[in-house]
């Protein structure tokens, strides 16, 4: 008895460092979002490439795509850039959300680093990326056939989120489409 | 010892209560605006988390706060303003968590505490041995006499 309660304490404060030690590991900085398995919120934004179609939430449909919100502000958007460029020569569909960004300064941005985007749309106000729950680009959306968001990835893409989360999640998500 | 006290009364003059809230994004409207002002204290930034939306000079923060008034100014109830948020960016904007069975833990855990707590406390002080005194034996008395050198009984 004597030595259960000695223990207690003991064994309540090693739970307390267990809890705070996976506290420590996880991002705050990342929340959930709140739009996985729900619709893709609508939009239509002008184009951010000169003599463009724009961006609108329609279309995202038939295939699995990705949807990179960038500025051409955003300094880690040049870290992710290389990895989006090689997604493009894989052939991975990846559109474009120019986030607070003008859209003269997003086309200059994509000519001096190269294009990886299918679509490009010029979000000039931030209204569009505050409907889809952004805090801050690089932000990345997996969205599916029917254009339900499955997945959120921020901050920049590193080969290694491609290779072992997001590109598994699109093989899925074809052979299911 | 004058300086420091200038420094003082400097100091405390100067210091006053940080608000990020821009003249020109607030409303014309003074009970739209207080309603607004007390709404945005309610909501977290998402960029400076622990921040609230009205502190923040976030440039996030500043669209919430235009959309919010936004949506007052279109008739949104001070319920629907939250929820709009919400709806966006999860209830964890809501610097005050709601009652549900996610966060029952984080509502009751410190009640439950305390209710353990108070439950071992009791078991502990009713198991405690009383402490009475002992009559001395006859023999103790006759040495005490002694030791007081018969002042006793």
């Amino acid at each position: 008895m004597k030595r259960l309660l000695f223990a207690l304490p003991v064994a309540l404060f090693a739970a307390v460092v267990a809890i705070f030690a996976i506290g420590l590991k996880r991002d705050p900085s990342k929340l959930p979002s709140v739009l996985i398995n729900q619709p893709l919120p609508a939009f239509v934004l002008p184009a951010v490439r000169p003599h463009d179609a724009g961006l609108s939430s329609m279309q995202f449909r038939a295939e699995p795509r990705l949807l990179n919100v960038f500025a051409s502000w955003c300094v880690s958007c040049r870290v992710e850039h290389p990895v989006l460029l090689q997604l493009k020569a894989e052939g991975v569909p990846v559109d474009g959300l120019d986030w607070k960004d003008k859209a003269s300064d997003g086309a200059r941005y994509l000519r001096v680093n190269g294009d990886p985007y299918m679509r490009a749309g010029n979000d000039r106000s931030g209204r569009t990326g505050i409907d889809l729950g952004i805090t801050g680009v690089p932000e990345t959306f997996v969205i599916d056939a029917r254009g339900m968001v499955r997945y959120k990835h921020t901050g920049p893409i590193a080969p290694k989120d491609w290779t072992n989360t997001i590109k598994p999640l699109m093989d899925h998500l074809r052979a299911e489409s | 010892m004058n300086r420091l006290a200038a420094a003082v009364v400097g100091l405390s003059i100067t210091a006053t209560v940080a608000h990020a809230v821009l003249p020109n994004e607030q409303l014309s409207d003074p009970k739209l605006e207080s309603r607004a002002r007390a709404i945005s204290q309610e909501l977290r930034c998402v960029v400076c988390q622990n921040q609230t939306i009205d502190d923040s000079d976030a440039d996030l923060a500043h669209d919430l706060r235009v959309l919010l008034r936004e949506r007052l100014l279109k008739g949104d109830s001070d319920e629907q303003a939250k929820a709009f948020l919400v709806k966006r960016y999860g209830t964890y904007v809501l610097l005050q968590p709601p009652f549900r069975p996610e966060t029952l833990v984080l509502w009751l855990g410190p009640l439950l505490v305390l209710i353990a707590g108070g439950m071992g406390a009791g078991i502990y002080l009713s198991r405690r041995r009383p402490q009475t005194a002992e009559a001395l034996s006859a023999e103790e008395e006759n040495q005490v006499a002694a030791l007081l050198g018969g002042q006793g009984r």
